[in-house]
């Protein structure tokens, strides 16, 4: 009996926890008139979920939200492996002047969340006219000094003779850096990446700030567009829109959920 | 003849070392150039122009502005909508770190005694975790709904009265903080088995033949002690997530009724109003709480990985 408690208390919380998903699919595939139904019975009376999906893409581009968020994310993360890399590289393996200071630079740069930086970054692109623009979107998340910091603890590791040897085969920095000490952390690497997609997916806060063009606008903000827009009447169509944004953040997970947890909590810097 | 010839093989190697590490230096430089100009652009920069405003009453778009001194810091201490964001925040704050670390605790504490069906738990508590929170919000302010959601029909079905959670003023808070915990539960939970499954065997085992006979001393004898780290961890990043806390008010209420917090506040002033100069003191503001929250956390992130 006592084996079972834990197990009966974990499925009851568990049920409170996936409750919200459970409504917002089977809402997403009710017709309108059984919104006053509140059973919670999975097999609607009248399959509706074409007509909510196809509900959502005629208010909202949701299409192209997502398009978006594909396009932002994407650029992020492709810009910040190019500049973390090489320079943590430098900070694990070379020396320069000035090492010390970048790197305490980068640690404190850890502490500064990037909500604090939003009003002087949003001027200075107000002023360069570059509001409105796929590059706002992306451009205060180039640098990630978390993924500098990562990095160097990982590539601090890697075996000096092994750099040392390639360097008299005639290895460039360039390949050993990309080619053999990145080689050996690509568990970091997908850590990161994953913690970066999912951060800039969900995010609202930067997005809100520059873009009020709606073809620009990536999920979490397209979502805030047609939850204001519908303003709490068709609840059926809200809620397909809600699992368009939610799905493939939570289809990834299920599918790497170990890289998934590994890349979300190495970092408190959520 | 012998010492001219030595003394050339004496000194070239040296000088080729020396132009060696010349060019490895020219070469780490050139490797970290990328991201120590984005460092300006992005954090110093932006950290220097922000003091800058705090001290004005710089408009957006405004031609004349002037210097005021410390007068934005005086307005936000007298100004009722800040103050009032700022108690909202530490209410908030104050429902979510307890109850978003105890439950993930006692959740983590519960996982960690069953094996087979780890995963399915770990799955079930951290689906939250990814999902989209603004998408989230919407799905709650449906389920919270006060005649069509199932949250109150199940109250309705219990014999109370229908809450008005997202109507009455005073509960606003309290269920943006509600979903706030429903989202962080399982990361802390991830931490916290992460910090479970670095305590030995031995310990327990040691604790148990000492006398230790209850899982209740037996955890606060030995979990509970060693935890100490990974839960003092748990709490500061919990705390400024606490702080960050923006998206629910984005969705439910945009303030309204009183219920802005401090980065919706800023947000306001900032982008909506355009008062430039006032919402980079508020800013500042906020930097300096979460600063003194976060440097615990990053001693901590470097020590972890350190040792």
């Amino acid at each position: 009996m006592a084996r079972f408690v834990p197990h009966l208390v974990l499925a009851l919380g568990a049920c409170v926890m996936l409750l919200p998903f459970y409504c917002m699919g089977l809402t997403a595939i009710r017709a309108p008139s059984e919104i006053f139904d509140i059973s919670l019975w999975p097999i609607p009376e009248d399959f509706s979920a074409g007509r909510n999906f196809a509900k959502v893409e005629e208010r909202v581009p949701m299409g192209r939200f997502m398009l978006n968020g594909v396009i932002v994310c994407a650029g992020i993360l492709i810009v910040q492996v190019a500049t973390a890399v090489p320079a943590a590289y430098a900070l694990a393996k070379l020396k320069f002047p000035g090492k010390a200071l970048f790197l305490a630079l980068v640690v404190g740069a850890l502490c500064v969340p990037m909500q604090a930086l939003a009003l002087p970054l949003f001027v200075g692109l107000a002023k360069a006219q570059l509001l409105n623009t796929y590059f706002a979107l992306m451009a205060p998340f180039f640098l990630s000094v978390f993924a500098i910091f990562l990095f160097r603890q990982s590539f601090r590791s890697y075996p000096d003779e092994i750099i040392e040897a390639a360097r008299l085969d005639g290895f460039s920095e360039f390949d050993i850096c990309w080619r053999l000490v990145l080689r050996g952390s690509l568990p970091s690497l997908s850590a990161f990446a994953i913690f970066s997609v999912v951060a800039h997916w969900n995010d609202l806060y930067w997005p809100m700030i520059v873009v009020r063009d709606t073809a620009l606008a990536p999920p979490p903000l397209g979502m805030l567009y047609f939850s204001d827009a519908e303003s709490g009447a068709d609840y059926g169509a809200l809620m397909a829109g809600a699992t368009l944004v939610t799905a493939p953040m939570v289809l990834c997970f299920l599918l790497a959920r170990r890289q998934f947890i590994a890349g979300i909590t190495m970092t408190g810097v959520k | 003849m012998t010492s001219l010839d030595l003394s050339p093989l004496a000194t070239i190697p040296a000088r080729q070392g020396s132009r060696r590490e010349r060019r490895m230096m020219w070469r780490a430089l050139a490797f970290v150039a990328p991201a120590a100009l984005l460092m300006l652009a992005i954090y110093i920069l932006p950290v220097l122009v922000l003091t800058g405003f705090s001290v004005t009453d710089y408009q957006l778009g405004a031609l004349d502005w002037s210097v005021i001194g410390l007068g934005n810091f005086e307005r936000a201490v007298s100004d009722p909508v800040f103050l009032r964001a700022l108690v909202n925040t530490l209410i908030y704050a104050a429902l979510v770190i307890p109850l978003g670390v105890g439950l993930a605790l006692g959740i983590a504490l519960l996982v960690h005694g069953t094996k087979r069906t780890r995963g399915l738990w770990e799955v079930a508590y951290f689906l939250p975790v990814t999902a989209t929170l603004v998408a989230m919000a919407t799905v709650w302010q449906f389920l919270l709904h006060p005649s069509l959601g199932p949250v109150n029909a199940a109250i309705r079905w219990l014999g109370f009265e229908p809450v008005a959670f997202l109507a009455d003023p005073a509960l606003l808070i309290p269920t943006m903080a509600l979903m706030g915990i429903w989202q962080v539960l399982g990361f802390n939970m991830v931490l916290f088995l992460a910090g479970l499954t670095a305590i030995p065997k031995d310990l327990t085992e040691a604790a148990r033949l000492d006398g230790a006979k209850s899982p209740v001393d037996r955890f606060l004898t030995v979990t509970w002690p060693m935890l100490g780290p990974t839960t003092m961890f748990v709490m500061v990043t919990t705390s400024i997530s606490a702080f960050k806390v923006f998206e629910q008010v984005a969705v439910l209420t945009k303030g309204r009724q009183g219920s802005e917090t401090l980065l919706y506040a800023i947000y306001l002033e900032g982008f909506e109003y355009a008062e430039t100069g006032y919402a980079a003191a508020l800013t500042l503001i906020f930097l300096a709480l979460v600063l003194i929250l976060s440097v615990g956390q990053t001693f901590k992130l470097d020590r972890k990985v350190h040792y």
